[in-house]
């Protein structure tokens, strides 16, 4: 009796399970049939930090996401497709990276991905994405490796499927050596690193150019993600008595790393890159941070005319984050996306040619060739997959009296949105008081304030898109041919 | 030669950090040999109590001294309850388990209780900015530069330590922690309330964390939920390094780990990367000639 029913259970089990995998691996025909017959279901997933310290970023990305995918539902882009978002948490993790990037790229409804916030988790989604023929957009990665491979000389584009719309180490370590030597006049620098793709690639951008110009490296140090305490990194870089401390990594640890230098009595201000541009920095670092600087991708959000009804689109929306650093950029990649599906799929025979491996295949070669005016600037992409623009922006952490005026002489700065509540006249308010609880207060918190916008030119060996004999991938191949060739 | 005494002084504060920490560790270990991976957590959980105080309870305006009164006496209450409802709900029905089950179950106390402060604490999935109650000048001692809150939480790890130490070894409760430590079924026998024991052991621990937790808080001027994680596991460093199960080592043990990290970094080669791993370069050094840590007694083969 008792061997039976275990029996029946599981062959119960069984027809349970060959009936569940039948309705995932099905064919589009049927299963989607729930909402309308015309409209077939096509997935944008997005893969970002959703949880964890770095969850402000990545929560921007997602929604800068959502909101493109919205737009395009509501004004009917692609017809006969219903887009949808499929967001993963990748939680700042290479290896978590890899296995939610195979859980995307087994939904054959996903045609593209944005993603990732870091270099280090792109490093590991790429080979899975590129496995299936899925485009992927990051709207963040600037890790110099992921477009030119190993040797930056020689550049080998490793995955054809990989796109980013943000501008590389290669681009952004350099001219942030430059603004810290022309414009800061600094001699010296402390260079601190958390050891990671993006902080140190960063950092050793920087190092270069920064030599080049005349500066030397005088310390270099390295911090380790998750740690509090950096008053031994600290007492040396007293010690070495830099003008500037150049820090490669994320704001958790630099807020830290800067409030820390503050209160040994460090003056030298501390500079980063697009891993720092975040409200979190200053929110946490408080008064020590006044007065440090980010570089951060593209020009400031607020001097784009595009980006006004993005932010407004954006708040319309009800987000419960903002869009951080990096939510108009993953706008502007979601767009690049839709673009392309809009290329991919419009010249085919609508329906019967939507065979999943061709959309995603269509994607990519689409992409290669779209040209967008987005949020951000005007979006398109080189050989390599990098973006052909290479603006960015200085920003300086400013402190709250400043901003305050700041934001009612001009317009409002993109991320300080609360500032303008509060606007000039709260002249009273003591700009040095302790730093915590300013949640409530307004107008008492620092802003990031844009220093300085260019365009990086002067590079030597970045603008060298050196011919290749060795052939790896076909399609760079194929489209270094257009271009070099 | 001026840098190895600034360093060394890095190196005190760093170590009281993971002293005060590593004593809940071992007097938990002591009493019934269970790894409590989740005391990191107790350690977050005190800071965000303490902050949480600070800003629904202080009134505003309130002195310094008396706003870092009811911070620590907020943050002590909330490690205290969470301690003591971790022990009656996930350990104590697993008394007479096999070891590995409550160690495991530490580990998912640990997650419940990061994961319960990134969902439910208002903005707690980013960093939170934490009061800075104990503010001013740094001292300067010839050329060393030190925060007062620095000098502060030394000083507090140091008398806590003495406190915790007398209370063990001269009260009649701390009598009946060092015989349940010894053999709980003859204490028992003795008269001793076992149960009542174990929670106060981990209500000490609890305390100590919560102290710990939120002088990092005020020294950092910021707080997050994972700062328990890497926390706990330095200390338990510690508390093995010291000896797990002695008090007096827990706080050796703290200190050498603190001081190891940072002199490393000041003269080893590649030192701020590797300072981690000069630390249990250290660490399995001392095993290797030591197996029960600096101040170890014989391990018990108890199971």
């Amino acid at each position: 009796m008792r061997r039976t029913n275990r029996t029946f259970r599981l062959i119960a089990g069984l027809a349970v399970a060959v009936l569940v995998l039948g309705a995932c691996g099905g064919n589009d025909d049927g299963d989607t049939g729930g909402t309308t017959d015309d409209a077939k279901i096509l997935k944008i997933g997005v893969i970002a930090p959703l949880t964890g310290d770095l969850s402000a970023l990545g929560l921007g990305i997602r929604n800068g996401v959502d909101l493109a995918i919205q737009q395009a539902n509501e004004g009917n882009k692609i017809e006969g497709y219903k887009l949808e978002l499929a967001a993963e948490d990748d939680t700042a993790k290479p290896d978590v990276g890899a296995q939610v990037a195979t859980k995307l790229s087994s939904d054959d409804e996903v045609v593209a991905v944005v993603g990732t916030l870091n270099s280090s988790v792109a490093e590991s989604v790429q080979p899975v994405l590129d496995g299936e023929g899925i485009a992927m957009v990051s709207p963040a990665n600037t890790a110099i490796g992921l477009t030119m491979g190993a040797d930056q000389k020689n550049p080998q584009r490793p995955h054809p499927n990989y796109f980013r719309v943000a501008t590389t180490d290669a681009v952004q370590g350099p001219f942030a050596a430059d603004f810290a030597s022309k414009d800061l006049k600094a001699t010296e620098v402390a260079i601190v690193h958390d050891n990671k793709t993006y902080g140190k690639g960063l950092t050793e951008a920087f190092a270069e150019r920064f030599k080049a110009n005349g500066g030397e490296v005088v310390l270099t140090e390295t911090v380790n993600p998750g740690d509090k305490d950096f008053g031994a990194v600290v007492s040396r870089i007293r010690r070495a008595k830099p003008d500037l401390i150049y820090y490669g990594g994320e704001y958790p640890e630099a807020s830290l790393l800067s409030s820390q230098i503050d209160a040994a009595g460090i003056d030298a201000p501390l500079m980063g890159g697009d891993g720092i541009y975040d409200d979190t920095f200053f929110e946490t670092g408080g008064d020590g941070t006044v007065g440090d600087f980010a570089t951060s991708v593209g020009a400031p959000l607020t001097e784009l005319e595009s980006a006004a009804d993005f932010i407004e689109a954006y708040d319309a929306a009800g987000f419960d984050d903002p869009p951080s650093a990096y939510g108009g950029y993953a706008y502007d990649a979601a767009n690049v996306i839709i673009k392309g599906l809009e290329e991919a799929l419009g010249g085919g025979e609508g329906d019967s040619a939507a065979d999943i491996a061709t959309i995603r295949t269509d994607l990519i070669e689409a992409i290669q060739g779209v040209e967008i005016d987005g949020v951000t600037g005007p979006v398109a992409f080189d050989e390599l997959g990098d973006t052909t623009t290479k603006v960015l922006t200085v920003y300086k952490v400013t402190a709250p009296r400043a901003c305050a005026e700041e934001a009612s002489g001009e317009e409002e700065d993109e991320d300080a949105t609360t500032t303008t509540a509060a606007a000039g006249e709260e002249e009273d308010e003591d700009a040095t008081t302790t730093t915590a609880a300013s949640d409530a207060e307004a107008g008492d918190k620092p802003c990031w304030k844009p220093e300085k916008t260019g365009e990086f030119s002067g590079s030597d060996d970045e603008a060298a898109e050196g011919e290749s004999d060795s052939s790896t991938t076909t399609a760079k191949d194929k489209s270094a041919g257009g271009a070099a060739e | 030669m001026n840098q190895f005494f600034q360093q060394f002084a890095n190196g005190l504060v760093l170590g009281s950090t993971y002293a005060l920490i590593a004593l809940g560790y071992t007097m938990v270990y002591g009493i019934i040999q269970l790894i409590n991976f989740a005391h990191g957590e107790i350690f977050m959980m005190g800071a965000f109590g303490g902050l949480a105080t600070h800003a629904w309870i202080v009134p505003d305006g309130a002195p310094a001294a008396l706003a870092l009164l009811m911070v620590l006496v907020g943050a002590i209450l909330t490690s205290v309850a969470t301690a003591v409802l971790m022990e009656r709900l996930a350990y104590r029905p697993l008394r007479n388990a096999p070891r590995l089950a409550p160690l495991i179950t530490a580990i998912g106390v640990s997650i419940v209780l990061q994961e319960g402060i990134r969902l439910f604490y208002p903005g707690a999935k980013t960093a939170r900015p934490f009061p800075r109650l104990i503010s001013g000048e740094n001292l300067h001692l010839g050329e060393i530069t030190i925060a007062r809150v620095s000098i502060v939480q030394v000083l507090t790890a140091v008398v806590l330590t003495v406190g915790l130490t007398l209370f063990i070894r001269r009260t009649r409760t701390g009598k009946a922690m060092r015989a349940t430590a010894e053999d709980p079924q003859t204490a028992q026998l003795m008269g001793i309330n076992v149960d009542r024991i174990i929670v106060i052991t981990f209500v000490l621990g609890a305390a100590l964390a919560a102290v710990a937790g939120v002088l990092q808080g005020m020294r950092f001027g910021q707080i997050d939920f994972r700062m328990g994680f890497l926390m706990g596991i330095k200390a338990f460093t510690a508390a093995v390094l010291g000896g797990i199960g002695n008090v007096a080592g827990a706080v050796l043990g703290g200190f050498m780990l603190g001081l190891v990290e940072v002199l490393a970094t000041e003269y080893l080669p590649l030192g701020s990367a590797w300072k981690d791993v000069w630390a249990f370069v250290v660490l399995i050094g001392i095993l290797v000639f030591r197996p029960s840590g600096l101040l170890g007694e014989r391990v018990a083969a108890r199971a």
